[in-house]
C-alpha cells in the first residue's frame, strides 16, 4: 500500500486517481469535464471539493464512488483499481464500501424515514441500526415519516443517516446543502462532521460553496476539468461555525 | 418483509388503478383460458367414464335383415372382443300432448335382459320387462321435452300399426349423447326421441323374429377397427349392410369431438390475445414506472443494489398484478365455466357432469400469463437496471418532438395548438401509439368472433330453409314405393303441392377414397327442394351425371368431370360408374344428387319413389299429420318449422350469454388499453397541462389534449378491428370445414356496429374517469415537483 508523508503523520491513501478524464458524448457535442485529474485522498480526512457548476466535481465524485466510468486515466480505492472493475465488483464495492449524499435527497418516496435507512442495512455488512444511524443525524423522533412530511434539511439528514449506516469507508457528498437554506444546511453540515469525526469516515463534500471549505481538513480547487490548488486548512472551523 | 418489498406494495398501492385495468385485462385472458379448459376437461372425463361404463361400442352397422345365428360369424371376425345384435328401426309416433308429427327411433334393448354394449343409464324408472310388448323407456331430452314421467303413455305407428306404449323409464345412452335425427342440422327434442323397447316385442313387429338388422361391436385392445370393418362389411353384404362405420363416424361421438375441437380452439385463441394485450399494456405502464423511478432505481444503486436486485424488484411487481388477475380470472373462469358447462348440457346430454377444476389448469394460466407479461416488461427493466446510476440520476433529456407530417402537407395553419399537440404526440411514439389502437382493436374483434357463430347459423338456416327446402312437411315411405303413392299423399286434405324424391344408400368412391352417403333424385322441375350453386343460385339437374356437395367433392378428391364409382347398398346392389356433373354449394351435412329418372335407371326400378315433399296450407297441418300418422307405408313425417322455432330460441339465450361473457371480457380489453394509456400520458404530461391550466386553459381543452390522442386512436382501431375481427373468423370457419356442417364466413351489419358500439363505450367510460383527474389537477403540486 502506498504511503505519502507529506506532514507530520503518516497517512493512508484510500483514492489515488492518475490521469483521469471523461468525455460526455452529447449527440452533436462533446463535453470534457475531466481533463486528467490526479489526486490521492486520505483515511479518515474531511476534504471539500470547491468549485463552480460544471467545473467537473460531480463527475469526479461519482467516477470515485463507481456511479461512473473513466474515459481514460485510473483510480485506484485502496489497491483495487475501479477503472477496471466490472459492474459486478462495481456493485459490491458500493455496496460494502461507500456512503453517498445526494443533492436532492434521492429518498425512495413510498418508504418512512426508517425503511429508507433499512433499505441500505438490509444489504450491508454490519451495518448499525437504522434507529441509530437515525439518531446520529437527530432524527430519532421522525423514524416513522414519509419523505414528503419532512423538511428539506430533515430529508438530507435521513439521507445521511441512510449513507452512514452502512459504516461505509468513504461518504461522498454531491451538494448536500445545495438545496438547503443556511440555518438549515449548517444543521446537516454538523451531522457530516460528527460522522466524519466519531466514525472516522473518510468524507467528500462537494460543494460550490466557498463558506464550507473552513470545516475542510483540506480544500481541493476544482477548476474546468482540473484540480486547480490543494490547501490545508490550519485550523478547522466548526460546522456550527460558518455562516453564508 | 424487506424494505424494497414494502416500496413494491406502495408503488402497487399508488398505481393501483392501472394495475387494476391490467389484472382485469389478464383475468379476462385467464378466464376464458379456465372456462375452455375446465370445461373440455369436465366433458371428456364425462364423456370417457359414460362410455367406458356403459360400454359404448367401437363399431357400428346397420343392415336390412340377418339371422340371429351371424352373430357367431361376428364375433369370430378377428379383433372383435363383443358383439350385440339389435333391431333398430324409425317410426311415426303419435304424443298426446303434441299435435305436429314426431319421430322416434326405436332400439331394442339386450335380447336377454340388459344390453352388454351402449347400455342405458337410467334417471327415472326401471328397466322394460320382457314380458310385457308395450314397455318403453324414453330418452331424457325427449322426456323433458314433453315432461314425460314414468306411467305416462303413448303411442307408435310400428311397420305401420298404431301401438300403444307405456313409459317405465327415462334413460341416457353414451350413443345418443347428441340427440339428432339423422340428417337434421339442429337437434329436435321434441320432436325426434329415442325409444328402448324389449327385444322380442320389437322383432314381433318388425318381422325380425331369429334376426336382427342393427350391430354394435368392441374391439381387443390391439385390434385395428379398418380391418374389422372390412371383414364386417363383407360378411353383412348380402344381408343389405350399409356399410360399417367406427366410433370416430358415430354421429353423436362426431359432434361432441366438434365441439371438443372449437374449445380446444377457444382455449388458446382468446387467451392469446388478452395476454397480448396484457403483455403490452404491461410493457407500457412498467416503462413509464420505471422512467418516474430512474434516480429511485440509481439511488438504489448507488448504494449497492445490483442488477439483479432492481430486475427482481420490478418483476415482483409485475407477478403481484399478474397473480392477482389470475386469481380473479380463475374465479371468474369457474363461474363461467359452470356457465357454460351447463350451456352444453342444453345439447348434450350426459348422465352427470361434474364441473372439475383441475389444479393444474390455474397454475398453468398463472405460468403462461407470468411468462408473457415478463416477455413484455423485462426488456424495459432491464434496460433501466443496466443504466450506470450516475447517468440515471440525471433529469431525463426532453422529450424530442417533431413538426407532424400532417402539418407538413399544409394542413398546419387548420390545426390549433391543442390539436398540434395531440398530431406530434402521436408521431412521436408511431409504435407504441400503433400498439395502442391494435389493442383495442383486439377488444373489437373479441366482440365480432363472439357473435359471429350466430350470424353463421342465422345465415345457414336461411340459405337451408329459405332457398333450399322449401316444404312445410316431407314424408319418408318404409321401402321405396311405387309413385302411385304420392297420389295418396297429394289428395290429403289441405295439401296443396308436392314432388317426389327417391334416395339411395350408397358407398361413392373415387380413386382410393370412399364415402358412405345416400344419393337423393329429384325430379328436374323439383321447386321444393333446390339445389344452389357457389353464389346461392339455384342449379338445373343434368339428366345425366352426379352432384355432389362441395365439402364432399373435397373429401373424395373429385372434380366435374371424374368418374366416380358408386356402390348401391340396398337391393340387387349394383355397382356404377357415374361422372361427376356439379358440385352443389351446402352448408349442413354431406350428400349427393342426381335426377330421379337416371337414378331410377341406375337402380333398374321403375317410377319409384322414396318420400315426398309437400307444401300444404297451414290451417290443415294438424289434419294431415293426423292423416299421415295412419297411413301404413309412412316411416317419418318431419315438419321443421316448429323445430327450428325451438332451436332459433335457444340459441338465442345461448347468443345472448355468450354476448355477455364476451362484452364483458372485450370491454376490459378496451377500457384496460384506453385508462392504462390515458393514465400514462396524464402523468407524462402533468407538468405541461398544469403550466397549460396556468397558462389560461379551461378544464375541457386541457382534457382534449390528452384525450383526444386516445380518440383518436380508438377511432382508428374500430376498422382495424374489423380486420383483425374478420380475419380470425376466417381462421374459426376454416378450423370447423367438416362434413357435419360448414361454418360460412358471416358477418351482419349488427355485429359490426355492436362491437364497434361497446369499444366506443368502454374507451368513453375510461376516458371520462381520467376526464376526472385532470380536473383535480393540483396546479402549484405539479409545478413545484421536480420531473
Amino acid at each position: 500500500m502506498a504511503v505519502k508523508t507529506p506532514a507530520t503523520t503518516p497517512k493512508t491513501v484510500v483514492f489515488r486517481t492518475a490521469g483521469l478524464t471523461k468525455v460526455y458524448d452529447m449527440g452533436e457535442v462533446q463535453v470534457k469535464a475531466l481533463r486528467g485529474v490526479d489526486l490521492e485522498l486520505y483515511s479518515g480526512e474531511l476534504v471539500v471539493l470547491l468549485g463552480p457548476s460544471g467545473s467537473g466535481k460531480s463527475t469526479l465524485v461519482n467516477i470515485l464512488g463507481g456511479l461512473d466510468t473513466a474515459t481514460s486515466g485510473r483510480v485506484t480505492y485502496h489497491d483495487k483499481d475501479l477503472t477496471k472493475a466490472t459492474d459486478r465488483e462495481l456493485t459490491d464495492y458500493r455496496r460494502y464500501h461507500v456512503g453517498f449524499v445526494f443533492q436532492f435527497y434521492n429518498l425512495i418516496p413510498s418508504l418512512t424515514a426508517r425503511e429508507n435507512v433499512a433499505v441500505v442495512t438490509e444489504i450491508a455488512r454490519d451495518p448499525m441500526k437504522p434507529e441509530d444511524a437515525l439518531a446520529i443525524v437527530g432524527l430519532g423522533d421522525r423514524l416513522d415519516h414519509f419523505p414528503a412530511q419532512l423538511s428539506g434539511g430533515q430529508q438530507q439528514r435521513v439521507a445521511i443517516a441512510r449513507a452512514i449506516a452502512k459504516n461505509p469507508s468513504v461518504l461522498l457528498c454531491d451538494e448536500p446543502t445545495g438545496a438547503l437554506d443556511s440555518e438549515t444546511g449548517v444543521v446537516v453540515l454538523e451531522a457530516l462532521e460528527r460522522a466524519n469525526r466519531e466514525l472516522g469516515t473518510t468524507t467528500v463534500i462537494i460543494t460550490h460553496n466557498a463558506d464550507i471549505q473552513g470545516m475542510a481538513d483540506r480544500v481541493m480547487n476544482v477548476h474546468d476539468g482540473l484540480i486547480s490548488d490543494v490547501h490545508e486548512n490550519a485550523t478547522k472551523k466548526q460546522a456550527r461555525e460558518l455562516r453564508w | 418483509m424487506s424494505s424494497l418489498d414494502r416500496k413494491l406494495w406502495r408503488d402497487l398501492w399508488g398505481m393501483k388503478g392501472q394495475a387494476l385495468a391490467i389484472a382485469m385485462v389478464i383475468s379476462s385472458g385467464v378466464a376464458t383460458f379456465v372456462m375452455s379448459l375446465s370445461t373440455l376437461h369436465s366433458l371428456k372425463l364425462t364423456q370417457a367414464v359414460f362410455y367406458r361404463d356403459y360400454h359404448f361400442a367401437d363399431v357400428f352397422a346397420s343392415l336390412k335383415r340377418a339371422p340371429e345365428s351371424l352373430r357367431e360369424s361376428i364375433r369370430e371376425i378377428p379383433g372383435v372382443q363383443q358383439v350385440e345384435t339389435r333391431i333398430a328401426a324409425a317410426a311415426n309416433l303419435d304424443l298426446p300432448d303434441y299435435p305436429d308429427p314426431a319421430t322416434g327411433r326405436l332400439v331394442s334393448t339386450g335380447q336377454f335382459g340388459e344390453a352388454l354394449l351402449n347400455q342405458l343409464y337410467l334417471r327415472e324408472g326401471r328397466l322394460v320387462d320382457p314380458a310385457h310388448d308395450d314397455e318403453v323407456i324414453v330418452s331424457e331430452a325427449f322426456a323433458e321435452a314433453h315432461g314425460y314421467r314414468p306411467g305416462d303413455e303413448i303411442a307408435a305407428i310400428l311397420n305401420g300399426r298404431r301401438k300403444e306404449l307405456t313409459i317405465v323409464g327415462i334413460a341416457l345412452a353414451p350413443e345418443f349423447i347428441y340427440q339428432i335425427r339423422p340428417g337434421d342440422m339442429f337437434p329436435d327434442f321434441a320432436g325426434y326421441g329415442i325409444l328402448w323397447m324389449a327385444h322380442e316385442p320389437l322383432a314381433n313387429a318388425f318381422d325380425m323374429d331369429g334376426a336382427f338388422n342393427d350391430v354394435a361391436i368392441t374391439l381387443a385392445a390391439n385390434a385395428s377397427a379398418e380391418d374389422v370393418i372390412l371383414r364386417l362389411d363383407e360378411l353383412l353384404a348380402r344381408y343389405g349392410g350399409l356399410g360399417a362405420y367406427a366410433r370416430k363416424d358415430q354421429v353423436s361421438h362426431r359432434y361432441l369431438s366438434e365441439e371438443f375441437k372449437q374449445l380446444e380452439q377457444m382455449a388458446t385463441m382468446f387467451p392469446t390475445i388478452f395476454l397480448g394485450v396484457a403483455a403490452f399494456l404491461l410493457n407500457v405502464v412498467v416503462s413509464r414506472l420505471v422512467r418516474t423511478q430512474r434516480e429511485e432505481i440509481a439511488t438504489l444503486k448507488a448504494f449497492g443494489y445490483s442488477n439483479l436486485d432492481i430486475t427482481e424488484h420490478f418483476a415482483k411487481l409485475i407477478i403481484v398484478i399478474v397473480l392477482f388477475g389470475v386469481a380473479a380470472g380463475t374465479l371468474l373462469g369457474v363461474w363461467f365455466g359452470q356457465g357454460l358447462s351447463s350451456l352444453y348440457s342444453d345439447f348434450y346430454k350426459f348422465p352427470f357432469l361434474h364441473y372439475d377444476l383441475q389444479p393444474r389448469v390455474p397454475v398453468l394460466a398463472a405460468l403462461i400469463s407470468i411468462g408473457a407479461a415478463l416477455l413484455g416488461t423485462l426488456y424495459a427493466v432491464m434496460q433501466a437496471a443496466r443504466q450506470p446510476p450516475a447517468e440515471a440520476m440525471r433529469p431525463e433529456p426532453p422529450a424530442a418532438y417533431r413538426v407532424s407530417v400532417v402539418e407538413k402537407l399544409g394542413l398546419k395553419s387548420w390545426l390549433s395548438s391543442p390539436t398540434r399537440m395531440i398530431v406530434r404526440n402521436l408521431e412521436r411514439r408511431p409504435v407504441k401509439s400503433l400498439l395502442t389502437s391494435v389493442g383495442i382493436a383486439f377488444s373489437c374483434a373479441i366482440l365480432m368472433v363472439g357473435t359471429f357463430s350466430s350470424d353463421a347459423v342465422d345465415y345457414m338456416m336461411n340459405v337451408q330453409f329459405g332457398l333450399a327446402q322449401r316444404d312445410d312437411i316431407s314424408v319418408t315411405f318404409v321401402e321405396p314405393t311405387s309413385y302411385r303413392a304420392f297420389y295418396d299423399l297429394l289428395s290429403l286434405p289441405g295439401v296443396e303441392y308436392g314432388e317426389v324424391f327417391r334416395a339411395v344408400p350408397t358407398r361413392l368412391r373415387f380413386e382410393h377414397r370412399e364415402y358412405r352417403t345416400s344419393i337423393q333424385g329429384f325430379d328436374a322441375d323439383a321447386d321444393l327442394m333446390k339445389l344452389l350453386d357457389e353464389n346461392l343460385n339455384p342449379i338445373e339437374l343434368p339428366p345425366d351425371g352426379l352432384l355432389l356437395t362441395d365439402q364432399l367433392a373435397v373429401l373424395l378428391g373429385a372434380k366435374p368431370g371424374d368418374v366416380l364409382t358408386i356402390e348401391v347398398l340396398e337391393g340387387a346392389r349394383p355397382v356404377h360408374q357415374v361422372q361427376l356433373a356439379a358440385v352443389v354449394k351446402e352448408f349442413i351435412g354431406v350428400s349427393a344428387y342426381m335426377r330421379r329418372d337416371a337414378l331410377n335407371r341406375l337402380m333398374r326400378e321403375g317410377d319409384a319413389i322414396s318420400g315426398a315433399f309437400l307444401s300444404a296450407d297451414a290451417r290443415y297441418q294438424e289434419a294431415i299429420y293426423e292423416e299421415l300418422e295412419g297411413m301404413p307405408r309412412i316411416a317419418g313425417t318431419v315438419v321443421r318449422k316448429k323445430a327450428m322455432q325451438s332451436f332459433e330460441d335457444t340459441m338465442a339465450q345461448t347468443v345472448l350469454t355468450f354476448a355477455f361473457f364476451n362484452t364483458l371480457l372485450a370491454g376490459s380489453i378496451a377500457f384496460g388499453v384506453v385508462y392504462n394509456s390515458a393514465r400514462i400520458a396524464l402523468s407524462e404530461r402533468s407538468r405541461e397541462l398544469a403550466s397549460l391550466r396556468v397558462l389560461g386553459f379551461t378544464r375541457g381543452e386541457v382534457s382534449y389534449i390528452l384525450l383526444g390522442e386516445l380518440a383518436v386512436l380508438t377511432v382508428i382501431a374500430v376498422p382495424l378491428g374489423f380486420l383483425v375481427g374478420y380475419a380470425l373468423c376466417f381462421s374459426m370457419s376454416e378450423g370447423l370445414q367438416t362434413d357435419l356442417f360448414r361454418i360460412p364466413l358471416i358477418l351482419d351489419t349488427s355485429t359490426y356496429s355492436f362491437s364497434a358500439a361497446v369499444v366506443l363505450v368502454a374507451s368513453a367510460i375510461s376516458g371520462l374517469i381520467v376526464r376526472r383527474k385532470v380536473d383535480h389537477l393540483d396546479l402549484v403540486a405539479v409545478l413545484k415537483t421536480r420531473e
